[in-house]
């Protein structure tokens, strides 16, 4: 009865409420940003999951006869099985011989799924929290000033450290920037859950007796998507830099693991004679970064225009 | 003024909440994740050789007496000894100060003669093109990893043309001249993602202030566009953009520890990089306490200056 009626209610007055934004998906095509952003992101997500198929050879195999070769370098490459192979090492080899372009498509792995795991992971946390604290008044004092503290602590240190405490590994490594990336999540939740319970719908919804559980899902969430898949992409960016910071500094990966700031970590030491080593995984790295943030800036821009980045 | 001391007290309340937190936090962190002892001693040693730094460590006592005296000696400037070097970590952390004080002032000082012009010539041509290719620029600035850069530059200024010096530090008791030639590069690589984000936050409050009515009030009244842009829009826009330099404090930070690895700066990040692959986490502990403290209380200045900015809050 309560129900039937609740629902009514909801349709006939609020109509719009549990909708997205009209027309978002045909704003969104055409919006250059997104094109771009996402063409780029495509292509790269492309080229590392067949990978395997695009002429690379094992990423950790090392020949001795090609050390710091320059990209563009033909010559004869040893295989693991001991054949010879004529090959072109378009982006060159690295100080230990191994193959830049087979490392630098393998590593788009690990930086693409680490960096959709992270946005993903904080997300659902982070939403969790937020809802949580928007709606009850004593976790709100408690986890906001949780959070605020752990936003005071800089981010690339915390995950340095906690990476260190546990040893470093891909799942450490995705836990250690989900938690540096939860308390901003979850701030943004609980500061959509208040203004959204200040909106004449929602006070009408609550005044018929809604019950919470259907109020977060009929007006809040549909209402938090817009600006969640916004955060998600800059959550996303962030994570692949701070991966590769990590690595670069010496904490991230296993050295074997073939990530972009592995790659650059390694080809410091001959920085001023093979700058390519340092070079390659690092355009590749601001590249998918750019093109994240570009797909975010066209995203925020089309779904959702209220809704601003970092403040603004 | 009534107003004004409950401002002040409400906020220096919430920066002791949060210090407190942060302290707590930093605390924890090291007991949350395993034991501490076996941690330090690292993967080869022997269960006595545990039991002995567990003991020199205080482990064996309850949480809140380990976090008692910890804290009392915290208050105390006593951040107990390095575990690989023995030295006391405050001296240690003081033999560091220097360079990464002198990094981050110059990065902020550089950051914000750039982003606050730049922000509003993109705020006041809001839409037009030279917004957009500022804006474009700002994400690039998001998009480029501070290592990346930093290599990009190395390779550029220091091998390809020679004006600087690859790496390193000189201190300003050497001279003023070699200090900062080693600090433009280091600074300006670090300065990109703050500049970004500081010139992000004054165009979208220069733009705001613009369609205000006092803004129209003060064309109408025949005041030049430039003293329009300063004196309406610029001084209007002064809350959000200290702000902004506030909280961009804790990236910078981050972004410290980063820089002065790629230029060879023996300064906090480096103590801090160093100490994480010796496994010296008091050090780090320590580090991450002194970054941390300071952001809070920076922030806490930034929320005073508030006073000045904004007269709504003293009245």
């Amino acid at each position: 009865m309560h129900d039937i009626s609740d629902s009514v209610v909801t349709t006939i007055l609020f109509p719009s409420s549990a909708t997205a934004v009209p027309g978002a998906w045909r704003r969104l095509k055409r919006n250059w940003s997104v094109r771009l952003g996402g063409g780029v992101l495509i292509f790269f997500a492309l080229i590392s999951l067949f990978a395997p198929w695009l002429g690379v050879v094992d990423p950790s195999w090392l020949d001795s006869g090609n050390i710091n070769r320059v990209p563009g370098y033909s010559g004869s490459f040893a295989l693991p099985s001991g054949e010879n192979i004529a090959r072109t090492f378009w982006m060159g080899t690295d100080g230990s011989g191994r193959d830049i372009y087979s490392r630098v498509l393998y590593g788009g792995r690990i930086s693409l799924v680490l960096g959709i795991s992270v946005a993903a992971l904080s997300i659902v946390i982070g939403l969790t929290v937020g809802l949580a604290a928007g709606y009850v008044r004593w976790i709100d004092g408690i986890v906001m000033r949780v959070m605020d503290g752990l936003m005071a602590i800089p981010g690339i240190l915390l995950a340095l450290f906690l990476v260190a405490l546990w040893r470093a590994s891909l799942e450490t490594v995705i836990a250690a920037i989900t938690l540096t990336e939860i308390p901003r999540v979850a701030r943004l939740v609980r500061s959509l859950v208040l203004s959204i319970r200040e909106e004449p719908y929602v006070e009408a919804a609550i005044s018929v007796g809604t019950s919470t559980s259907k109020l977060i899902w009929r007006h809040i969430l549909p209402n938090a998507v817009a600006p969640l898949i916004v955060q998600a992409t800059y959550v996303c960016a962030v994570a692949m830099i701070m991966e590769s910071a990590l690595s670069f500094l010496g904490v991230g990966l296993p050295l074997d693991r073939p990530t972009w700031g592995n790659i650059m970590a390694e080809g410091r030491a001959s920085f001023n004679l093979f700058p390519h080593n340092v070079f390659i995984p690092g355009a590749f790295l601001a590249l998918t970064v750019l093109s994240v943030n570009m797909l975010g800036d066209g995203l925020r821009d089309t779904l959702d225009p209220r809704f601003g980045r970092r403040g603004e | 003024m009534k107003s004004m001391i409950r401002f002040f007290v409400q906020r220096l309340l919430s920066a002791i909440t949060v210090l407190m937190i942060v302290i707590v936090i930093v605390f924890m962190l090291i007991r949350l994740t395993g034991d501490p002892a076996a941690i330090v001693a690292g993967d080869s040693a022997t269960t006595e050789q545990i039991q002995k730094i567990r003991e020199g460590m205080g482990l064996e006592r309850p949480l809140p007496t380990q976090f008692g005296i910890w804290f009392g000696a915290l208050l105390h400037g006593d951040l107990g000894e390095s575990f690989s070097s023995h030295e006391s970590v405050a001296r240690l952390i003081g033999d560091c100060l220097e360079p990464t004080l002198a990094l981050a002032l110059c990065t902020i000082f550089f950051a914000v003669i750039v982003a606050v012009p730049l922000g509003t010539i993109a705020g006041w041509r809001h839409g037009g093109w030279l917004d957009r290719t500022l804006m474009s620029f700002s994400t690039l600035g998001f998009s480029v990893p501070v290592f990346v850069l930093g290599y990009i530059l190395i390779w550029l200024v220091s091998l390809k043309l020679g004006w600087l010096p690859v790496f390193g530090y000189e201190r300003l008791s050497d001279g003023f001249v070699p200090f900062i030639r080693h600090l433009i590069l280091p600074s300006f690589t670090l300065s990109l993602i703050y500049i970004a984000l500081i010139a992000r936050v004054t165009r979208a409050a220069v733009s705001e202030a613009l369609i205000e009515d006092f803004v129209r009030t003060a064309r109408a009244k025949g005041l030049s566009e430039w003293r329009v842009l300063i004196q309406h829009a610029l001084a209007n826009s002064a809350v959000p953009i200290v702000t902004v330099i506030g909280i961009g404090l804790t990236l910078l930070l981050g972004g410290v520890v980063v820089t002065e690895r790629i230029y060879a700066i023996h300064g906090l990040g480096d103590l801090t990089v160093s100490a994480v692959l010796d496994r010296d986490f008091r050090v780090v502990q320590a580090v991450i306490l002194l970054f941390s403290v300071t952001c809070v209380l920076m922030n806490l200045l930034v929320d005073l200056t508030y006073l000045i900015f904004d007269p709504r809050i003293r009245y």
